[in-house]
């Protein structure tokens, strides 16, 4: 069969992906620059292609605890927002975080923090990887760097999610979500039936049958001991995460005397930049995490040891960067290079910041 | 092959439709695209653009500084997109309302009447058609078979009946473009 290829906005794809993934339900609340997620699905009619559920709720924390119920259910439910949606959402996330439920969510994030911009941004890395609602937490967290990316991440976030019984955080901001690119569409995922989540998911509350103890979804257990245990638990589960399931893209490291660190639309304005670079003669590469929770050390690690220095380059004041410095241990230098409130820079920006850091003076 | 283009003008002129069928026309002939809107809280009558990338490699950047080629449709535009085009790039511009007509020395510039053009064929909507024409003339990077090909998938089928007059408008522009100056 020849391939569909379509020319779609990033999130578009992330809706197109998400019927075509078998998703059951969807609950999600407009925000600039997320709302064609939900605009395509309506569009779409899902429910008369697969079944799958489409709803607006009333409001982000009305959806987040939607995926509660559903997810609850063993079900494949998603939402998606930008950054000050996400904020609503973090009781939900962490609840779910504690009741060990898998789900897709979605940040296109915007520029904060506050109401902030409806431009691209990336400020919300530490909101996304060190726990944005309370308790010990983490969120496996994929940042897409293209619209392609974006479409198979609906995919690689509910395989993870129920791999590991824990929500995923797909982390992409304004510009992908509003550009378009081509995009390779794949076959349609039939929804799991009833039967098939009970053999797939033996936790799930889907009503107690014959020969099997009460399934109880909760995050709450007021005996401490017993809930330092299942913290206990939750902690060797992430560190399973980051065991198995680091991603990365290496771009012209071999030779490389300094590297960029960038995901997502930073990682794409780097790659121009690297060209600009090395047309000046600097050897540079990138590294590119692609899941920044778990965040690549190891890799970082190794490239510190062969450069002369690491640009994070992030829409932000510089969070990542603190996990480069962890990673990095001292071994070479580490500058941050950002822009704030919406502005993307501009890929001739990012080599003057490189040669202005690490080869003035 | 990597061609960079920003097309600008006002909002409702078909600015972003363009970028798309040209898009889609990359896709069409098996390479790699990307469309970039500027968006924010913008209206008709606005200023638009877009920024549209066809390459035979991966795509780096979708967001630039410097273009192969501005396609320019109102004054604003003109002023802010002039001086990054790429010195030996190409400019490419509908005189109509433009009051300061482009001065660089070191890039290729042509001129198309569309907005005439489309009053005179009685056809408004199909203005952008006519600058796409134009532009591939200059710099037929893609196909003409492939434009119609990438016009049928990105119009709704309601306004496939469209095409033939989208083909007319085409190439009227392949024949009205005028060059001003070389490099």
């Amino acid at each position: 069969m020849e391939k569909e290829l379509r020319l779609m906005k990033g999130n578009e794809a992330f809706g197109e992906a998400a019927i075509r993934a078998g998703t059951d339900g969807y609950f999600g609340y407009p925000i600039t620059p997320q709302s064609e997620v939900m605009e395509y699905l309506m569009a779409e009619k899902p429910h008369e292609r697969t079944g799958m559920v489409v709803l607006q709720a009333e409001s982000e924390v009305a959806s987040i605890n939607m995926l509660y119920g559903g997810a609850s259910c063993g079900k494949k439910v998603m939402t998606s927002s930008s950054s000050p949606g996400i904020s609503l959402m973090q009781e939900g996330i962490s609840y779910m975080a504690g009741a060990e439920l898998p789900c897709v969510i979605l940040n296109v994030v915007r520029g904060g923090p506050g109401l902030g911009t409806i431009q691209p941004s990336q400020s919300d890395y530490f909101q996304s990887t060190k726990g944005g609602g309370h308790g010990d937490y983490r969120l496996i967290t994929i940042a897409p760097s293209s619209v392609q990316e974006m479409y198979d991440s609906v995919k690689l976030g509910f395989d993870l999610a129920f791999k590991y019984r824990n929500p995923v955080l797909v982390l992409s901001d304004g510009a992908i979500g509003q550009m378009m690119e081509k995009v390779e569409i794949d076959k349609q995922v039939p929804r799991h039936t009833e039967e098939e989540i009970r053999d797939k998911y033996p936790w799930a509350t889907l009503g107690r049958y014959k020969g099997r103890e009460r399934n109880i979804i909760t995050s709450l257990d007021l005996d401490p001991a017993r809930q330092e245990r299942h913290n206990e638990a939750l902690q060797r589960k992430y560190s399973e995460i980051e065991k198995n399931e680091v991603r990365f893209e290496k771009i012209n490291c071999d030779d490389a005397e300094y590297i960029f660190v960038a995901y997502g639309t930073s990682a794409r304005i780097c790659q121009k930049s690297m060209q600009l670079a090395r047309k000046k003669g600097i050897k540079v590469g990138i590294l590119r995490p692609i899941t920044l929770f778990p965040f690549p050390y190891a890799q970082v690690e190794e490239m510190a040891e062969q450069v002369k220095g690491i640009l994070s380059v992030e829409m932000s004041a510089g969070q990542m960067v603190e996990d480069i410095l962890l990673a990095v241990k001292g071994k070479t230098r580490v500058e941050h290079y950002g822009r704030m409130g919406g502005i993307i820079p501009s890929p001739a920006e990012v080599v003057t910041a490189l040669e202005q850091k690490f080869m003035k003076g | 092959m990597t061609e960079e283009i920003i097309i600008a003008g006002f909002g409702g002129q078909g600015v972003l439709s363009m970028g798309k069928i040209l898009a889609y026309s990359g896709i069409m002939q098996d390479q790699e695209v990307s469309w970039m809107p500027s968006y924010g809280p913008e209206m008709r009558g606005g200023t638009a653009n877009v920024t549209v990338i066809i390459s035979d490699d991966r795509i780096s950047s979708p967001i630039l500084t410097e273009y192969d080629t501005a396609i320019i449709l109102n004054q604003q535009s003109m002023d802010k997109f002039e001086p990054m085009v790429k010195p030996g790039g190409l400019l490419l511009y509908d005189p109509n309302g433009i009051t300061r007509h482009p001065e660089r020395k070191d890039i290729r510039i042509y001129k198309i009447e569309a907005n005439k053009e489309a009053a005179n064929l009685g056809l408004r909507k199909i203005f952008n058609m006519i600058v796409l024409g134009g532009f591939l003339k200059v710099k037929p990077i893609v196909e003409l078979e492939n434009v119609i090909k990438g016009l049928k998938k990105s119009l709704p089928e309601r306004y496939h009946h469209m095409i033939p007059d989208n083909e007319k408008a085409i190439t009227r522009g392949l024949e009205i473009v005028e060059e001003i100056q070389a490099v």
